[in-house]
Parts: C-alpha cells; sequence; structure tokens
C-alpha cells in the first residue's frame, strides 16, 4: 500500500571536514538506547558509526538505515579529495558484509531512530554531544511516496529466518511462547 | 556485577606463552580507585627492588583508568608502568587515544605482561579469544606502519593497535609506546615492552561498560560537556592564549609562539633568542602549519582537539602530533619548523619520547663542538644541523657507533662518555631529560614540584594553581571570582596576595605552608586523574576545569557504584601517591635526588629551599629524608609497606618512636586537616 504524504523529514546534516573523530556519537547513542538507559555504553551497539581510518584520513560518520539480507554484488570506490572511500562508508545498511548495525550478542540488525523517546529529546544525542558540529539537526518539509513498512518485530523476525530459515525460527516462537 | 570497570585483568606470560583472564577484588578498586593507584600495587606485590628494567620478572602494565570508556568526556587513559631503564625508578607514563576504552569493551581492565618471548611477537586481544602472534615480520618496522599492518593481516579495520618502532625494539632508554594519535612516551616504557620481545598489543572489543547509578552520572557527563562549550568561548584573560583554554595546550591551533620561541632554551636547553620572534619568522611558521596540519583530531569521547594529522610528504596524513613535541626538534637542532615536523615523522615512526630525543641529540652536537667527541665518533655525518639530527635519530635508534652511547640518554651518556661530558648532561632531573627552561628567580612553588613529582615531568604536576602571579589586583579579583575549584578559600587569598614584585612575590611569596598546600592540590588532581583515567587536559592541568575536587566524587561513585565524599576520595588519592613514593623509596629515592637542575634558576636560595622541603616532606607525612612514616603509612592502611621498610632497614624502629612523638605526629595530623575542611567534613 502507498499514499501520498507531506512529511517532515528529520535530517542530520554530516559535515566530514569538522569530524576530528573523536567518537562521542557512539558512545552516547549506545548509552541513550540502553536499557535501562544511560545504564551502559558501548560504540558495538551505536547506530551511528565513525568509518575512520587515521592514516588515510577518512573520518564519516555514518547512520544505521534498513536492514537487508543480501550483499552488494559490486562494490565501488569513491576518490573524494584525494582520500579512497569504499562505497560501503557512505552505506546505512545493516548487511552481511560488515559487523557495523548489528547487536553484537544477537546479530539484529540496528536502526537509528533519532532519538524518538518520551520524554522526547530537543535533538538526537549525537547531534547534542558533537561539539565540533560535524552533526547538525535539521528538519525539512517534502513530499514523500510512503511504502508502510514492518515494525521492529517484523524486521527483527526477517532478519532471524534470513539467518537461520523460517522453520528454525518458526520453532524456537512456538517452543518460547509455551513457556 | 561491576560497574565502569570489568572486573577482570589479562595476565600474560611472554617466557611461556601463557595468557589467564584473572578476575579482580572489587575491595582493591575501593582500596586504589584503578588505573595508576592498582598499577603500583601490582608493582609493590610482585616487583622486587633488586629486579632490573631489562629483567623478565620486570612487569609492564598497561592498566585503564577506573572511568575510562564510561561516557564521562576525555576518560580515555591508559597508565602504562614498568621499571625505568633510565631512571630505575617506578615509571608510569599515560596514554590516551582509543586503546583504553577498546581494552575495556573486550573485557579487561588492564594487560600485565611479565617475561620475555622467545622471538618478537604481538598481542592480539579479540574480546575473549586472545592470542600471542608472530611479528617477526613487523622487525624493525615503524610505529604506525606496523599498526597498519597489523590490523590488515587481522582483517580488522576497527582494531586499536599500540605499537613501539626501532627504537623500542633496540632497548632506546627514551623509546615510546606509540598508538595512532598518542603514545606513552616518558622514561623509556617502549624500551621494557622491546626487551620482551613485544611489538604491538592490538585490541577490538564489542561488550558493555556498566554504569552504576546512570541517571545521576549521565547528568555529570552532559554538565561537563556544556562546561567545556562556555569555557570554550571564555578563555581566561591574563594568561597566554595556550594557558587560557582547556584540553592539553593548544599547539596544533596556536600560531603564534613568541612565548615558547623567546623564553624556552633553544639548543641542548642551552640558549635563549630574544627578539626571535619576528613578523617574518611569524608568517612562516603559521604558512608551515597551516601547510602540513591537515586535521585537528580528538581522543576517545573528547570535544577538545589538542592533536593534529600532519602532512610532510604526498600524504594528507603521514603521521600524528601533539602539544609541544611541534617545537621540541624546531629548538633543539637551532631549525625552524618545517625541519621539527618532517623530522618528527621520522621519530614517531622509530616511536622516541618528543623530549629526551631531541635534547640528547643536541647534548651530542655540544659535546662535539667541546671537542669531548670528535669527527671520529661521528663517521659520515652532514655539516649542516639538519643533516646532523637525520645522521644522529638514525644512528640512536639503530644503537650504531655513539648512537649506542647516546640512546641511553644524557645522564647514562654521560657518565659513559666521561672527559667532563657530565657537565653538558644539565638539564635533568633524576637522570631524565627535562623541558628546556632557565629562569631567573626560583618559584617556590615550582621549586617543589619540580623537586618531588613522582612522573619526573612538570607538566604531569602543575595545573591549576596559575603558573605566575596576575599584574594587578583587579585581575587577581576577577579571576578568584568563579574559582570554585579551590579546596579552600585560602587558595584563593593566597592567590589574592601574590604580587608580581616586592614583598608578596617570589621566592618569598606564597609562604613555605602555603606552598606545600598548592603544590599538594595540584599534584593531587594529578593522581585523580591518573587513577580515573581523564585527560589531564580537562581535569588537573589546565586553569579552572570542568571536573575537580568537587563533582569528582559524585561523578566516580555514580559511574563505578562507589561511595566517595571528598574526604574519602583525598584519602585514596594520598595512598596511591605514597604507595607510588613507597616504590621509589625502596629502589632507592632519596631527598638528595629531589632537586631541579642546578641551573634552572639563576638566583637559588638553600636555605628556603631546606625549609620549603623539609615542611612539604612533614605535610605529606613523610620524614626528613622523604620516607613515609610508619604512622603516615598506617594511617593509610599500608602497614605491609611500613613493615617491609623495617624489614630492609630503610625505617628503624627508633624511628617510629619518633613517629609517635608529638614532634611529627601533628604534621600528619594537619594533612588530614586540610583534607577534612576541604572536604566540608565537620
Amino acid at each position: 500500500m502507498t499514499r501520498s504524504n507531506a512529511k517532515t523529514i528529520k535530517t542530520i546534516r554530516i559535515d566530514i571536514a569538522k569530524c576530528n573523530g573523536c567518537r562521542a556519537c557512539e558512545v552516547i547513542c549506545a548509552a541513550f538506547h540502553a536499557k535501562p538507559q544511560y545504564s551502559s555504553t558501548n560504540p558495538a551497539r551505536s547506530r551511528v558509526r565513525v568509518i575512520r581510518d587515521q592514516v588515510a584520513d577518512i573520518y564519516l560518520p555514518v547512520y544505521a538505515g534498513e536492514y537487508t539480507a543480501a550483499e552488494c554484488a559490486g562494490r565501488d570506490r569513491y576518490v573524494i579529495d584525494g582520500r579512497e572511500y569504499d562505497e560501503c562508508a557512505f552505506c546505512r545498511a545493516s548487511c552481511p558484509s560488515r559487523d557495523f548495525f548489528k547487536e553484537p550478542d544477537s546479530g539484529l540488525p540496528l536502526k537509528c531512530d533519532m532519538c524518538e523517546s518520551d520524554p522526547t529529546v530537543t535533538e538526537p544525542m549525537c547531534v547534542q554531544w558533537c561539539l565540533s558540529h560535524a552533526l547538525v539537526y535539521e528538519e525539512r518539509e517534502v513530499a514523500v511516496e510512503k511504502v508502510a513498512a514492518g515494525d521492529d518485530v517484523d524486521i527483527g523476525l526477517k532478519a532471524l529466518a534470513d539467518e537461520h530459515g523460517w522453520p528454525k525460527v518458526m520453532n524456537a516462537i512456538g517452543r518460547m511462547g509455551e513457556k | 556485577m561491576r560497574y565502569a570497570e570489568t572486573g577482570f585483568n589479562l595476565e600474560v606470560d611472554l617466557t611461556r606463552g601463557s595468557i589467564e583472564r584473572v578476575a579482580t577484588d572489587p575491595r582493591d578498586t575501593e582500596f586504589l580507585l584503578g588505573g595508576l593507584g592498582t598499577n603500583a600495587r601490582l608493582m609493590w606485590d610482585r616487583v622486587a627492588p633488586e629486579v632490573e628494567p631489562f629483567s623478565p620478572e620486570n612487569l609492564l602494565v598497561f592498566g585503564t583508568g577506573l572511568l575510562a570508556g564510561t561516557p564521562a568526556p576525555g576518560c580515555n587513559r591508559t597508565i602504562v608502568s614498568a621499571i625505568s631503564p633510565q631512571t630505575k625508578l617506578f615509571a608510569f607514563s599515560i596514554m590516551g587515544g582509543f586503546w583504553g576504552p577498546e581494552l575495556k569493551h573486550a573485557g579487561y581492565d588492564k594487560v600485565v605482561i611479565r617475561g620475555k618471548s622467545p622471538e618478537l611477537v604481538y598481542l592480539w586481544i579479540n574480546d575473549d579469544k586472545v592470542e600471542l602472534r608472530d611479528a617477526t615480520h613487523f622487525r624493525g618496522l615503524g610505529t604506525l606502519e606496523t599498526a597498519e599492518l597489523v590490523r590488515q593481516e587481522l582483517h580488522e579495520p576497527m582494531a586499536q593497535v599500540a605499537s613501539i618502532g626501532l627504537a623500542g625494539e633496540n632497548r632506546v632508554f627514551f623509546a615510546s609506546i606509540e598508538q595512532g594519535r598518542s603514545s606513552a612516551s616518558r622514561q623509556g616504557l617502549g624500551a621494557v615492552m622491546g626487551d620482551k620481545n613485544l611489538k604491538a598489543i592490538a585490541v577490538r572489543g564489542k561488550k558493555d561498560i556498566n554504569i552504576a547509578r546512570p541517571a545521576t552520572f549521565i547528568k555529570h557527563c552532559t554538565d561537563a560537556l556544556k562546561y567545556i562549550e562556555i569555557r570554550d568561548k571564555n578563555p581566561i584573560p591574563g594568561v597566554m592564549p595556550i594557558l587560557a583554554g582547556l584540553g592539553s595546550p593548544q599547539e596544533m591551533r596556536e600560531n603564534d609562539e613568541q612565548w615558547h620561541t623567546e623564553n624556552f632554551m633553544w639548543g641542548n636547553a642551552r640558549h635563549r633568542r630574544k627578539g626571535f620572534w619576528t613578523g617574518e619568522i611569524h608568517e612562516k611558521w603559521t604558512n608551515t602549519m597551516e601547510t602540513m596540519r591537515t586535521r585537528l583530531l580528538s581522543c576517545h569521547n573528547c570535544p577538545l582537539k589538542c592533536g593534529a594529522a600532519i602532512s610532510v610528504d604526498t600524504r594528507i596524513c603521514s603521521y600524528m602530533m601533539k602539544c609541544f613535541s611541534k617545537l621540541t626538534y624546531t629548538m633543539a637542532a637551532m631549525s625552524d619548523l618545517d625541519f621539527g615536523l618532517k623530522i618528527a615523522q621520522k621519530a614517531t615512526e622509530h616511536g622516541v619520547d618528543a623530549f629526551s630525543a631531541p635534547q640528547t641529540m643536541a647534548f651530542a652536537i655540544e659535546l662535539y663542538e667541546a671537542g669531548i667527541l670528535t669527527d671520529a665518533d661521528f663517521p659520515g655525518w652532514p655539516s649542516d644541523p639538519e643533516g646532523r639530527f637525520y645522521w644522529l635519530l638514525d644512528h640512536i635508534v639503530g644503537r650504531e657507533g655513539i648512537g649506542d652511547v647516546l640512546a641511553d640518554g644524557t645522564y647514562w651518556a654521560a657518565e659513559r662518555i666521561g672527559k667532563g661530558a657530565q657537565a653538558f648532561a644539565h638539564n635533568n632531573i633524576k637522570k631524565h631529560e627535562q623541558l628546556p627552561l632557565k629562569l631567573g628567580m626560583l618559584n617556590p612553588i615550582y621549586f617543589l614540584m619540580y623537586s618531588t613529582g613522582e612522573k619526573i615531568n612538570i607538566t604531569q604536576i602543575e595545573g591549576n594553581f596559575p603558573q605566575t602571579p596576575f599584574a594587578t589586583k583587579e585581575e587577581r579579583e576577577a579571576f578568584v571570582k568563579d574559582w570554585e575549584h579551590v579546596p579552600d578559600e585560602r587558595f584563593k587569598q593566597w592567590f589574592l596576595d601574590w604580587e608580581p614584585r616586592g614583598e608578596k612575590s617570589i621566592p618569598n611569596y606564597p609562604p613555605v605552608d602555603a606552598t606545600s598546600e598548592i603544590v599538594h592540590w595540584q599534584e593531587m588532581m594529578h593522581y585523580v586523574d591518573d587513577s580515573v583515567g581523564v585527560c589531564a587536559g580537562l581535569s588537573s592541568f589546565p586553569l579552572k576545569p570542568p571536573y575537580h575536587l568537587h563533582n569528582w566524587p559524585s561523578i566516580i561513585s555514580s559511574g563505578a557504584g562507589l561511595d566517595l565524599d571528598e574526604a574519602g576520595l583525598q584519602h585514596v588519592i594520598r595512598r596511591t601517591r605514597t604507595l607510588v613514593r613507597a616504590l621509589n623509596i625502596l629502589r632507592g629515592m632519596r631527598r638528595a635526588d629531589e632537586k631541579p637542575p642546578d641551573d634552572h634558576w639563576k638566583y637559588r636560595f638553600p636555605e628556603l629551599e631546606t625549609k620549603l622541603l623539609d615542611a612539604y616532606y612533614r605535610f605529606k607525612g613523610w620524614n626528613s629524608d622523604g620516607i613515609p612514616t610508619r604512622a603516615t603509612l598506617h594511617e593509610l592502611g599500608l602497614d605491609d609497606v611500613a613493615d617491609e621498610f623495617v624489614r630492609r632497614g630503610i625505617l628503624k624502629v627508633e624511628d617510629e618512636k619518633e613517629d609517635a612523638a608529638p614532634a611529627t605526629a601533628p604534621s600528619v595530623a594537619s594533612a588530614s586537616d586540610g583534607a577534612a575542611s576541604a572536604g566540608g567534613a565537620p
């Protein structure tokens, strides 16, 4: 089902020239999303990662987007101002080709939610903690064709099914549901 | 559950090739926090004073600070410790960067290394999987080169690597351990790592670090961030730009180097060049910096940008630099900034300390000019000073010819060379090269800090109290208005009364007893930092930092699940500081060793200096030889240290009787009174 819609898009403007590679965005993201909130931190759970190569002078914050089961068939490289970036550096997907944007213990995909929470926060936490202003929060109005997306449970189950097959997942759900 | 720390150390025996994951006792954390405190305890428990620096029994410890890796901004420090080949004392050098937090996320607070590997190896810590791997194919490679090749070999671009270069492999006494953006540089810990045949430690971690009381802790973190932002926009008026802000001195950002180039000494800490900083030089050096500096860089979870990527060849980043290493090679070689940044690239790859290395090279040139060393000692060396520095660097890190002698640093090299060379090793404290500063009038605060600082490096004890008095009463009154950091209001009064000249100026002001307290406070802050694992640049080093004595107890307690008040924190820190001293006392350090270089000040005051040292020792609860007394050790719960002192004849039973007598007891009491009143205790 699709429908036409005017929508406020939440945007983080990323200025990679201003990034100093401190990874505060990762630290606070993981802490904010910890349960209970702020009870732990772990960049491996962060929904923003700084793709970072000190020797190549690459500092590129990238946010977790949709989960995908398949790797890309081809991978290109971008050369920008003498720095060579892997195409994956710009990609938001949680995918099999890298260990970003997956819960380290379960392997389940992570996705940036712009820190939507109750009570609400003024700006995503990564933006608040980036005093270099490499990350700046912006809102803009756009017209979109919106495809209804599945909720977190759907995404998680699909990821598990891709990994282990539906029969195994169904079996586990049945078994655990009985407890 | 353990909070802020993991509760596990990695114990690695390189002789046997064994690796163990060992649970630590939470009571150790209550007793000594973490980082430096528990590093010192491991040294006390396991390494006898007879153990030589290059013995397999010397313990090389990489200990993360208690709060390292938590969301507290700037908490990213690793305290590296071992017995130093240069000073033969307990050495601890602190590195920032990203390595420490990564180790915590892998599930360990410390890596404790003993023994000696038969072949060159590196340690690969990947969460629960830890292994020693062959590193013979990395022999002789640079520190950054090695880190890069290790990451490639492991297919782990996210691994953090601490490594040594040729200098460490060849046991150069001032070899560093480099870690990309940061390093543990002082006192030759890289040489100990090289002696153990350990080329690198690579770490990757994906586990959680837990916080005990999240709401309180995160409030402290955001308060600190907000304060940093405001403080950055409001530099302190009346002090030079590099001391007006936060962080380590902003050498990568500031282009005005008049103060350093005209007040610090050039060559072998020898020549002052007043009037050096002309408009032409300013323009040229600014151009060098703007061209070669490609990006300002931060450490883990810190908004300050104290480091920089430097390009000296076709690469956008050839290496990373921080702080005063910008100028040490330039000034030692009497050259210019372009040369300084270029040779620092080679020096960083080889892994040498940027204080000691250039000074040792300038020392060699002086010995040559004085005829103590001759052409025969320098076969084939060029005639220009820059070329000679490159020649010396290569020969020192390769330990070739005279380089083998110089590789032991100025003190030991002078001993080996003889022929009056000792007079040229003139800028050392406890056999370790110091900042190239030579001044006029003795400053009592700095006299004590230079003499007694256990890290043997002035920047690691100075900080929260202004270096010099402000010119006018109005400026001083303005400064103390929001000076909430002081342990007690009387510190403000000492600063208000401190005049640039006249009766209440150096050397006679601050008064002797006030000087003890000012030094004690500044030192205590550094020991807090090295236990907690925060960068000094956000706590002990700058004026009016975000972290201070009054907020640390709650930050530490809410992060690590402890229950510390101010008096409690001061007590623990005194214990750590005393334990560090005890290690060095065991190794023979005494009052006679506690002095600045003879020529540090032109005007010296032996009687005043004696009084200062006497008063400070009393304040600390040490006897007149600088040895912690039985009463002090008992008060700090370190009776086993006292017993060992008695067993070894360092303290005598009759001393103990003296301790108990009223003559000494009040001094100990006054120290704890100070702590109590600072803590607002009844």
